[in-house]
């Protein structure tokens, strides 16, 4: 169905035909627009940004790009197309038609997911919404507020569906959704991670790498529910998604590039003359990737989990790429779990593969995770350097499931606590790191100008050039 | 074997604060530390081991601390106050142990209830994060409920949708019943996985109070300072220390200082005897305090109480208790007079409190209680509770001028010092029916009474004479133990506790009812059960006949 922009909130689901539902949202928006004030981006929002708004929801040609002030964004509501032959494509339910209400005995299990996963849009929103001081160029500031609004949207493609299926308490849950905050110690977030700021670019490109990816994958995972209007809606914010990790790689990738010319021009890859000539050294990134990796990696819950089960068992959150698996039952299979054996080793359990769910996912996403990695690495090798960056085992510095607490080196070898203490600052971003990473960060908002850490991207955004104006007004 | 010892020192999952009035028990559950393997006591869940360091931590209070006068419950994880019973350990626990481990959690909170009631001791549920099921269950049996309001914590009782079963430990019973929570919105959060937040949670009466995180500390301590404002607690009082027990373990039974339990597997049964005091006993506060917790009445307590819990926990097949007690009438009348003049004194009020709650263990004992009253036994006073705790008592009856004819005597004790969970004493109970007779009897205060005389005035069921003594005895006993367990189980509950109901008697009648029935039921525990299969990601498969 096209999107419709003549009504208050553009959308593809005739939402011109529910006049309740129609009312509900109306009664929210203003609602978000004073959310959006008060928590989203500080003192942008006058500024023209260079947005693209989604249109459609075809695979070609879904959004159109022009200069907007984010206030005015045309947040909206998009589901990709139905499919009337759809079946629960996995659980105890497989093969039987999906479902386009709630069913009652699972009410409270969908709202919860619901609500956890939009928990997280306005989350990040918050916790970035200082990073436009500081931007490295004015594409830069564009990607950044591009993801801003459309996590936004994400937030509205949550409470849609809290409104559209969940009755009383789904509107209660929306108010909610604006009512914690990032940080906020007396109303924060659910999610731990979700409630740090994010206070540099350099984690900003390792947010939208790592933790944007764990979004993708747990929106994979709903994208495959029996619960067709949550498939539906995360399908098509996949595609936005993909924006975010692109923004995080290619960040990423860019940071390398500078780093290597740095490295040529002065002639050494010593850390410190690297630091000293204003790029971000190796081993400071290293330890970045090392962060935000094992962070991202204990979003996924714990690697035993009976939750994780039960939504598999009701057809409420599947494997990500369900249909790519053979057996979509899972019941009498098992999965072999690495965990620590108690005595500094490690041993394989075996247990019931639908527990095992979040490990499965987690397992996709670290190969996806790989992928980057390569890229960068292909940089270094290119330009004649050994060194390469490397992701950390999924057991390093975990806080949730069997390696939760159980001290490792990178490697995921177990190691005494105070020798992860002493070793810690090899590992991860010291305060000093922190502290070089943020001397870094000055606002560059000359077009085609570039802060000197980080090189310009490849090509601009919608062909534009990459000195375009991409933020108008500074 | 389990046993119920344990100490502040060695607690794995409670941490026991003091500061003046006030003390801070913190929930922060070792998960690995579970009483028996196949099981992770995540999320500050717990089984009875956590449940036996609490009852331990309060009767530590009670006696060691007797200047803490508001007991505040908080947890010592992150955003997550408890979540409950493990389900894993009741999965995989057999039906006796789920209904011993559910009894002893309801005894441990009913003492919570009994000790603010009549004793000055209060307590504040600080709910400083989620709390589900048993974990809101024992905020219920607190004098008040605070919950952090930080949008996203909530608290409920998950038990009907999520696992197919009851709460365990009285939460629908105090709901309605004590916080008088509107019975359609009972049913509304009693059928909620989520529960509810705060502001919903204060509306509807389940909770007492809230606060954002940054001010939650002071609002907890404001409201256990103002509840110990209240209390009879003494500011300034020393305690006592309760030392390890005097207990030796063998094939024969249990053998403590004053109270020995001799098995007797072949018979099914076991006999309890309690030993009355020694003459010359304390008289004083002073005499008292230094006997400290070698004090006849609380030695004997702590020993009695101890037994009755490793019967129930370790002797599932010894189903009838054969009740003895072994002294002189006279000693114990005399212990009974010093504690009814001193009651005003805090260790003596609190070892009333003690054998209160411990003869009202015995009276929801799973098991079949005679109480037999010979040559040499002193059921006088406070330990002739146990007769009127007991389904029957016998008592020997001797020809007249006979030397050593057993007598019994009634004091304070039997006239209101010892309410049963009921609210009423055990004799005012037992003549329910003649409300007359327990002003006769009370006139007769310190009076003995023979065989024959006890008989008469309903004391005893049966005063057999020393010619039939002994098969009297043997047959009752064997008749008894060839019964049905169950049946039997049943009957004493039913039996046991005639009148008015209390929260209390209800707890307990709802949970050997109700929830006994649904453990027992297949959409609970059977092979496609909704506790079998929780967490194995199958769905359980309901029978859907109401029955």
């Amino acid at each position: 169905m096209a999107i419709n922009y003549q009504e208050r909130i553009p959308n593809n689901v005739d939402l011109g035909s529910n006049r309740t539902l129609q009312r509900a949202l109306e009664h929210w928006q203003p609602e978000f627009l004073n959310w959006w004030q008060d928590m989203g981006p500080t003192d942008f929002q006058a500024r023209d940004v260079y947005l693209r708004t989604a249109t459609s929801v075809d695979a070609k040609g879904w959004a159109t790009y022009g200069h907007v002030r984010m206030p005015e964004y045309r947040w909206g509501i998009f589901l990709a197309d139905r499919n009337p032959d759809r079946k629960v494509g996995f659980g105890d339910e497989f093969g039987k038609d999906v479902w386009q209400q709630v069913p009652g005995e699972h009410r409270s299990t969908l709202r919860r997911l619901i609500v956890t996963q939009g928990d997280t849009e306005p989350a990040s929103v918050e916790q970035q919404r200082l990073l436009g001081h500081t931007a490295p160029s004015l594409y830069d500031l564009r990607n950044l507020f591009q993801v801003n609004v459309e996590e936004g949207r994400h937030l509205w493609a949550m409470v849609y569906l809290l409104h559209a299926y969940f009755g009383r308490d789904g509107r209660e849950e929306a108010e909610e959704l604006l009512q914690r905050h990032s940080g906020d110690s007396d109303k924060p977030r659910i999610l731990g991670t979700f409630n740090e700021p994010i206070s540099d670019w350099l984690s900003f490109f390792m947010f939208t790498y790592f933790t944007d990816r764990d979004g993708k994958y747990q929106l994979k995972s709903l994208a495959e529910s029996s619960f067709d209007p949550l498939a539906r809606t995360c399908q098509f914010m996949l595609t936005e998604e993909a924006h975010h990790m692109f923004v995080g790689d290619t960040g990423i990738a860019r940071v390398v590039r500078r780093t290597i010319e740095v490295m040529k021009e002065i002639g050494s890859d010593d850390p410190e003359a690297v630091r000293r000539a204003g790029a971000v050294d190796l081993p400071t990134l290293q330890k970045y990737i090392n962060f935000w990796f094992s962070s991202a990696l204990d979003l996924f819950g714990a690697d035993q989990s009976s939750n994780a089960a039960s939504y598999f068992a009701n057809g409420l959150k599947g494997r990500p790429d369900e249909t790519s698996y053979e057996d979509h039952i899972a019941r009498d299979q098992t999965y072999d779990l690495e965990v620590p054996d108690g005595q500094g080793g490690v041993r394989l359990d075996q247990i019931p593969l639908r527990n095992a769910m979040n490990e499965v996912s987690r397992a996709s996403y670290v190969k996806d995770c790989e992928i980057g990695v390569v890229r960068w690495n292909r940089l270094l090798q290119k330009a004649g350097y050994d060194h390469r960056l490397v992701l950390p085992s999924p057991r390093f510095r975990r806080t949730i499931g069997s390696w939760a607490n159980v001290p490792t080196d990178t490697t995921g070898k177990p190691i005494s606590a105070a020798e992860f203490v002493a070793r810690q600052g090899e590992w991860l971003p010291t305060d000093q790191d922190r502290g070089f990473i943020a001397s870094l960060m000055k606002g560059v908002y000359e077009p085609g100008k570039m802060a000197g850490w980080i090189a310009p991207p490849d090509r601009g955004i919608n062909a534009q050039p990459v000195d375009y104006e991409y933020v108008r007004g500074n | 074997m389990i046993t119920f010892d344990t100490a502040p020192a060695r607690y794995r999952h409670w941490r026991l604060q003091v500061d003046g009035r006030i003390a801070t028990l913190t929930l922060d559950v070792d998960e690995d530390a579970g009483l028996k393997p196949g099981y992770k006591l995540k999320l500050n869940s717990y089984d009875l081991g956590v449940d036996i360091e609490l009852h331990d931590a309060i009767q530590r209070i009670r006696f060691e601390h007797p200047q803490v006068a508001t007991v505040v419950l908080t947890s010592g994880k992150d955003r997550m106050f408890c979540a409950g019973a493990n389900i894993y350990m009741l999965g995989t626990s057999s039906h006796a142990w789920k209904v011993n481990f559910c009894k002893f959690t309801n005894e441990t909170r009913n003492g919570m209830e009994d000790s603010s009631r009549h004793d000055g001791l209060k307590f504040v549920a600080a709910l400083n994060g989620t709390t589900a099921g048993g974990g809101y269950e024992v905020a219920l049996a607190c004098d008040e409920i605070l919950l952090v309001d930080d949008r996203s914590t909530v608290v409920s009782l998950p038990e009907v949708p999520l696992l197919g079963v009851l709460p365990g430990t009285g939460g629908l019973t105090r709901v309605v019943d004590k916080r008088k929570v509107r019975r359609d919105l009972a049913d509304l959060f009693c059928t909620s996985q989520d529960g509810v937040r705060a502001d919903r949670a204060k509306e509807w009466g389940l909770i007492d109070g809230s606060a954002a995180p940054a001010n939650f500390p002071a609002l907890v301590a404001g409201r256990a300072s103002a509840l110990a404002e209240a209390s009879i607690r003494p500011a300034d009082a020393k305690g006592i220390a309760l030392n390890p027990l005097n207990r030796t373990i063998d094939e024969a039974g249990y053998h403590y200082t004053h109270v020995d339990v001799a098995f007797d597997r072949a018979g099914r049964a076991a006999t309890l005897t309690v030993r009355g005091p020694a003459e010359g006993g304390p008289e004083t506060a002073e005499a008292i305090h230094a006997a400290g917790d070698g004090w006849w009445p609380l030695a004997m307590a702590r020993e009695l109480d101890d037994a009755i819990l490793m019967l129930r926990t370790n002797e599932n097949d010894l189903g009838l208790l054969v009740i003895k007690t072994e002294g002189s009438v006279q000693a114990v009348l005399k212990a009974g007079a010093v504690m009814e003049a001193l009651k005003e004194d805090w260790l003596v009020r609190e070892t009333i409190g003690f054998l209160r709650r411990t003869f009202a263990r015995l009276d929801v004992s799973s098991r079949s209680l005679y109480a037999v009253i010979d040559q040499g036994s002193c059921f006088a006073g406070l330990l002739f509770e146990l007769a009127l705790a007991a389904d029957r008592s016998y008592m020997l009856a001797l020809p007249d001028g006979e030397e050593n004819a057993p007598e019994i005597a009634l004091d304070a004790f039997n006239f209101g010092l010892l309410p049963m969970v009921n609210g009423t004493s055990r004799l005012a109970t037992r003549f329910i029916g003649t409300p007359d007779k327990v002003d006769i009897l009370r006139s007769r205060n310190g009076a003995f009474f023979t065989a024959e005389d006890a008989v008469r005035e309903g004391l005893v069921t049966v005063a057999p004479d020393d010619i039939d003594w002994e098969d009297e005895i043997r047959l009752a006993l064997e008749e008894r133990a060839s019964l049905s367990p169950d049946a039997l189980t049943g009957l004493e509950a039913s039996l046991r506790f005639p009148g008015a109901e209390t929260v209390e008697t209800k707890v307990f009648g709802r949970l050997s009812a109700w929830q006994n029935w649904v453990f027992y039921r297949p959409n609970s525990t059977g092979e496609r059960g909704a506790l079998k299969l929780f967490g194995s990601g199958s769905k359980p498969q309901f029978n859907w006949e109401r029955v």
